[in-house]
C-alpha cells in the first residue's frame, strides 16, 4: 500500500510503505545498569561485527517499576556499547513519554503479559514414554449415540447397536456384538486394528478404508474377530482360541 | 416416596397409551395413589383409554398458565378411587409445554400421590423429552420388530444422557422393556423378532411381553384399562408387569403359541 503526497503538479517527496523489518529486542532482566553494561560489553567483544549499528528495541516488560531515569541510563548504556535503539516495548506510560521525548519510537506490547524462560524441569519432551489413556465404556453404545476415544483406544465393554457410532485414534475393542459403525484410526493410523467378540456391523473402517455390511458377508461373524488393514484392503479374520 | 415413571418408545402406534392407562390403573388397583398424565399435547388419547372423554374440562395445559389450579384439571377415575388423570390439551401443541411448567405440575402431583405415570408422545422431539426429563424410572414399550427395537434403543441412549438424572449426575434411570404385541406364531414364522433377539440388543430387564391381543383394543373402544380385564391374556400379561415393576417374581408367560387340543394331539 502506498500513498502519495502533494499535487499532481508538484513530484512526490516521499512514499509511506508498510513493511515487515525484522528487529532485535533486547530483553532487559534486571533493572541493574552495570550488570547490563558488563554483560552487553562482552556480548559485543564476541560479534562485534554483528552488533555494531544494529537497531534493537528495549523490551521492559521484565523489570517492573522502570522510572524514566533509569531508561536515560540504559539508553547511554546501550548506545555506548554500539547499539542503535530504535524504540521501547513494554514499558509503563511515565516511561514511554519519557521515551518519546528523546525521539525513541514506543511498540506496543510484544510479549502478551507475562512469559518466563521456561523453569528447569519443565521441559516439554519427557524422558517417559507417552502413554495416552484410553476410554472404557461399560454400557451399551446405543442408536444415535456416537463414542470418540481421541489419541487413544476405545474399549466397549457391552455391545454397540445398530445406529450407533464409535471412533478412536487408536484400536477399537468391543467385548459384546458389534452391530453399529466402528472407526479405528480415523486420524489416519493405519496399523490401528478392531476387535469384536461377534460382528454384525453396519459399517468398518480403518484409516478411512472402510467396508460396509453387506461386504461383511454373514458366515465367519460367529464368534470372535479382528479387522485389521493389509495392503491398502480389510481383513477381517476369525481369533483364534 | 413418590415416584415418576415414563412411558416411552421413540416409536409411534407401539402401545404408550395403553400401556400407560394399564400401567397407572394396575398400581392404583394394588393401592397406590396414582396419576396419569397426557403428555401427548394436540393429540390426546389418554382421555378415550381411560374412557373419560366425557369429563375433560380444564386440562395439562390450562393447568401450566394458570388458567386453571391442579384440582379442577385431575378427573377421577370411576372405577378405582386413587386414580386420576390429567388430560392432555387437544387444541395447542407440544410448544405450550415449558419445562418450569412441567416441573411445577409434576412437583405438585408428587405431594398427593405415589406414582405418576407421564404418557410421553411418540418422538425424541420437545414434548418426549420434556415428558421423560423429571422421570425415575422408563419403561420402554417395544414392538418385536426391527425399527421399534432401533427406536427404542435411540430412546434408551436419551435416557441416559438428556434426562435430569443424567445432567446432575444423580443414580441413573430404572429402565424397565416392555414388550407388546407378542405374537408367538409370528415370531416362529420368523415374521417377528424373537424376545430374546429384543432383549440381547436392547440389554435392559424384561418387565414383560404382552400378547397381541383381541381384547387391548376391545378394552380400548370400551374405555377400560385393559389391565381391569382380568380374564383376558392382555389384561393377565400386564398385571403380570406390574407386578414385576413393584418387585415381585412371577415367571414370564405367553411367550410360546397356545395350541389347541388338536394342535397338541398332532404336535405340529
Amino acid at each position: 500500500m502506498a500513498s502519495t503526497v502533494g499535487s499532481v503538479e508538484q513530484a512526490a517527496a516521499f512514499e509511506l510503505k508498510g513493511r515487515m523489518a525484522t528487529l532485535t529486542v533486547l530483553r532487559l532482566l534486571t533493572p541493574d545498569n552495570d550488570t547490563l553494561n558488563r554483560q552487553l560489553e562482552a556480548k559485543v567483544a564476541e560479534a562485534p561485527s554483528m552488533l555494531r549499528g544494529l537497531p534493537v528495541v528495549l523490551e521492559l516488560s521484565a523489570v517492573a517499576g522502570a522510572s524514566a531515569d533509569q531508561l536515560a541510563l540504559w539508553l547511554e548504556t546501550v548506545r555506548g556499547q554500539g547499539l542503535v535503539p530504535v524504540g521501547i516495548s513494554g514499558a509503563g506510560e511515565d516511561v514511554a513519554t519519557a521515551a518519546r521525548e528523546r525521539g525513541i519510537g514506543v511498540f506496543p506490547e510484544l510479549f502478551g503479559g507475562e512469559r518466563q524462560s521456561p523453569k528447569p524441569g519443565s521441559s516439554r519432551r519427557s524422558a517417559e514414554p507417552e502413554v495416552l489413556p484410553g476410554r472404557v465404556i461399560d454400557q451399551p453404545v446405543r442408536s444415535g449415540q456416537q463414542v470418540y476415544a481421541r489419541g487413544g483406544d476405545l474399549v466397549v465393554l457391552a455391545s454397540v447397536s445398530p445406529g450407533a457410532e464409535v471412533l478412536a485414534d487408536g484400536n477399537i475393542h468391543v467385548y459384546g456384538t458389534l452391530r453399529g459403525r466402528a472407526l479405528a484410526g480415523v486420524q489416519g493410523n493405519r496399523e490401528a486394528r478392531i476387535f469384536c467378540r461377534s460382528l454384525r456391523a453396519e459399517l468398518v473402517s480403518i484409516a478411512g478404508q472402510y467396508q460396509l455390511s453387506e461386504h461383511l458377508g454373514g458366515d465367519g461373524a460367529e464368534g470372535p474377530v479382528q479387522v485389521y488393514l493389509e495392503d491398502e484392503a480389510l481383513c477381517i479374520v476369525p481369533l483364534e482360541a | 416416596m413418590s415416584k415418576i415413571v415414563v412411558v416411552t418408545s421413540g416409536k409411534g402406534g407401539v402401545g404408550k397409551t395403553t400401556t400407560s392407562a394399564a400401567f397407572a390403573a394396575g398400581l392404583a388397583k394394588r393401592g397406590f395413589r396414582t396419576v396419569v398424565v397426557d403428555f401427548d399435547v394436540g393429540l390426546r388419547n389418554l382421555d378415550l383409554i381411560m374412557g373419560c372423554e366425557r369429563r375433560v374440562v380444564y386440562d395439562f395445559v390450562n393447568v401450566i398458565n394458570g388458567d386453571a389450579n391442579l384440582n379442577q384439571a385431575l378427573i377421577k377415575d370411576k372405577r378405582l378411587d386413587n386414580l386420576c388423570i390429567l388430560p392432555a390439551s387437544q387444541t395447542r401443541d407440544k410448544d405450550a409445554l415449558t419445562q418450569e411448567g412441567v416441573e411445577k405440575v409434576l412437583d405438585e402431583l408428587r405431594e398427593s400421590f405415589d406414582y405418576v405415570v407421564c404418557d410421553s408422545p411418540a418422538g425424541i422431539e420437545r414434548g418426549a423429552m420434556l415428558a421423560a426429563y423429571y422421570c425415575d424410572e422408563a419403561v420402554v414399550v417395544t414392538n418385536p420388530e426391527v425399527s421399534s427395537v432401533r427406536d427404542s434403543d435411540r430412546m434408551l441412549g436419551l435416557l441416559a444422557s438428556k434426562t435430569r438424572r443424567a445432567e446432575r449426575g444423580e443414580e441413573p434411570i430404572r429402565e424397565h422393556l416392555l414388550l407388546t404385541r407378542y405374537s408367538p406364531q409370528r415370531v416362529d414364522k420368523g415374521e417377528m423378532l424373537s424376545v430374546d433377539d429384543v432383549r440381547e440388543i436392547l440389554a435392559i430387564e424384561l418387565l414383560g411381553v404382552i400378547p397381541e391381543s383381541q381384547a387391548v383394543l376391545q378394552a380400548s373402544n370400551a374405555g377400560v384399562p385393559v389391565v381391569l380385564e382380568e380374564s383376558t391374556d392382555a389384561g393377565q400379561a400386564y398385571d403380570d408387569a406390574v407386578a414385576r415393576f413393584l418387585g415381585e417374581e412371577r415367571e414370564h408367560r405367553f411367550l410360546v403359541e397356545k395350541r389347541g387340543f388338536l394342535g397338541r394331539l398332532f404336535g405340529g
